[in-house]
């Protein structure tokens, strides 16, 4: 009885996860603009008309770019905090770890609001660098996370017995610590990617006139005629989503990736 | 006739690079300085340089007739934020969905991950699991539009209620949609913690407590309830804080304002930084007391 209820709670919590991700995968062979259920018939021209759409594919250029360049920051800068939090004793050290988190902590209106005033104020202007600064600051921890984890779980004995055997520091940087922390740097990468790729909050105020993919779909998708296409990137995006999910939580445990955004 | 086997190895012009790594090598505190000096080089002056910038922007203001903003200290935009009764109902009404949707999520949570913890076989366990995963990284705004069009006239929902006879019943553009929606969002943040904490409790406590005579409620009540809090408090410091700061939701499933859409509109459309960022402050303040209570129930440590 208490199993079967259950049971019933349990696929009702998953149906309800999944049918408005369903619905809109279906919209998206609508073949009408108007959007009312049930649908009357469906056709694939849509998808066509996203690829041709040339406002569609600028912003899923620049999307790209500041998600690579993001990333590039991300994986650096988290990596270097991670060895410094990890392997050292130091004043301030839990400072660290708390500042990291604060970007994510932090409703994204407040970081987005102090990067804009702080932009306006300097008067350097809205550039994709603006929008890998604001995305950077949040996905810093997320590497950090995979990375550190990955750190204390693995011996530093191994370190020594290289250095003992001979080898220099980038010897053992190349040959030992990396391939240790490589797959932790992958994952720690693609979920960084996978964040930036979708903020929408942050960079509203990083991106003055530019836009990303959810800043396209944001602004266009009131408008009717648009809304095929929206529905078409929408199905994209949750497509492309699931990848990095996929292939983050084959190679560093579930566990890891879990917490890798908390 | 060995020797020269290894050096030939990195054919190195970098022998200085080398000779420089030796001598840090017995470094450790120019090693950590260098390891910090970007990492924290970035973060204390473009994050938290702008933080800062934003909170003295908030002591000054915009004057209405020249509408440039006047570097003097002014408490006045609290003082507005404070006796104006339009923005205490927006901070209160913000407040309270945050709540409605922390209590809702927690319900929705706890069955769902249960089951993972407790129930499902190990295969079924790390599927379901990746299933509770993808919609946490699949796109925030595709999902809010995805409700959107269900919850819009002639959508899924509309449809729905119509077939059962209780038009009426649909939710619309509302406050209902808002809780629904923001319920949906931030799901899977309280599922993970929550099923972590359950999967930490030991079969033996559940075996104890049936010994000593214990039914399921009160070995849920006594039991698992106190050892799962400080899950439910690391859970809710998501769904509170994501709801709180929240502007995208409101505007496309509702017709209310939340005081991200205040923030937003002072800043974007009428040019008022100070007010903007006086508002900004009220959610600074309600997280910092929200987490130090959470970090009371242990919730730092269910992470």
């Amino acid at each position: 009885m208490g199993r079967l209820l259950l049971r019933i709670a349990t696929t009702a919590g998953f149906l309800f996860l999944y049918i408005p991700l369903a619905v809109i995968a279906l919209y998206a062979f609508n073949a009408q603009r108007v959007q009312a259920w049930p649908i009357q018939q469906y056709s694939t021209e849509w998808f066509q008309a996203a690829l041709d759409n040339d406002s569609v594919r600028a912003a899923f250029a620049l999307s790209v770019a500041v998600g690579v360049a993001a990333t590039f920051v991300a994986l650096v800068l988290g990596s270097l905090a991670a060895f410094a939090v990890q392997r050292y004793r130091f004043f301030g050290r839990e400072t660290v770890s708390f500042a990291l988190v604060l970007p994510i902590a932090l409703p994204g209106i407040v970081t987005g609001m102090a990067l804009n005033s702080t932009i306006n104020a300097t008067g350097i202007g809205f550039t994709m660098w603006t929008i890998v600064i604001g995305h950077a600051t949040f996905c810093i921890v997320v590497v950090y996370n995979n990375v550190i984890a990955r750190l204390r779980r693995s011996s530093r004995s191994i370190e020594e017995a290289s250095m003992d055997l001979g080898a220099d520091t980038l010897q053992t940087f190349r040959f030992i610590t990396f391939p240790v922390i490589r797959t932790a740097l992958v994952a720690g990468g693609l979920l960084a990617f996978a964040l930036s790729f979708d903020e929408i909050i942050v960079t509203t105020f990083t991106a003055g006139t530019q836009e990303t993919l959810p800043i396209w779909i944001f602004s266009h998708l009131r408008q009717t005629n648009q809304r095929p296409i929206v529905n078409v990137v929408a199905v994209v995006l949750i497509l492309l989503s699931a990848a990095p999910v996929y292939l983050a939580a084959r190679l560093s445990g579930s566990g890891t990736v879990a917490g890798s955004r908390t | 006739m060995t020797t020269d086997a290894l050096p030939a190895k990195g054919s190195m012009p970098d022998s200085a690079v080398r000779r420089a790594l030796g001598a840090l090598y017995r470094r450790s505190r120019l090693q950590l300085a260098l390891l910090l000096a970007a990492p924290t080089g970035w973060f204390v002056f473009l994050y938290l340089g702008s933080l800062a910038f934003l909170l003295v922007s908030a002591f000054w203001f915009l004057d209405p007739t020249t509408s440039s903003i006047v570097h003097t200290f002014t408490l006045q935009n609290f003082v507005t934020l404070v006796s104006d009764p339009v923005y205490r109902t927006i901070a209160l009404r913000t407040v309270f969905i945050a709540a409605v949707v922390t209590f809702t999520d927690m319900a929705i949570a706890f069955p769902i991950a249960w089951y993972l913890a407790r129930v499902a076989a190990p295969r079924t366990r790390s599927v379901l699991f990746m299933m509770v995963l993808l919609p946490l990284w699949s796109s925030y705004l595709v999902r809010v539009y995805a409700w959107r069009v269900i919850l819009s006239p002639g959508g899924l929902l509309d449809w729905v209620f119509t077939s059962i006879g209780l038009p009426n019943l649909s939710p619309g553009f509302s406050d209902v949609s808002m809780w629904i929606v923001f319920s949906y969002l931030w799901l899977p943040y309280m599922i993970l913690p929550i099923y972590a904490g359950l999967e930490r409790i030991p079969h033996s406590y559940f075996e104890a407590s049936a010994d000593l005579g214990a039914r399921a409620w009160p070995t849920f009540r006594r039991i698992v309830l106190p050892l799962v809090l400080p899950a439910l408090a690391a859970g809710s410091i998501f769904t509170f804080s994501l709801t709180l700061g929240d502007y995208i939701t409101p505007q496309l499933v509702s017709n209310s304002q939340f005081i991200g859409n205040v923030i937003y509109n002072s800043q974007g459309v009428a040019n008022n930084v100070p007010f903007a960022a006086a508002f900004a402050v009220v959610p600074i303040l309600i997280m910092a007391v929200y987490l130090l209570i959470a970090r009371r129930l242990g919730a730092f440590d269910a992470l």
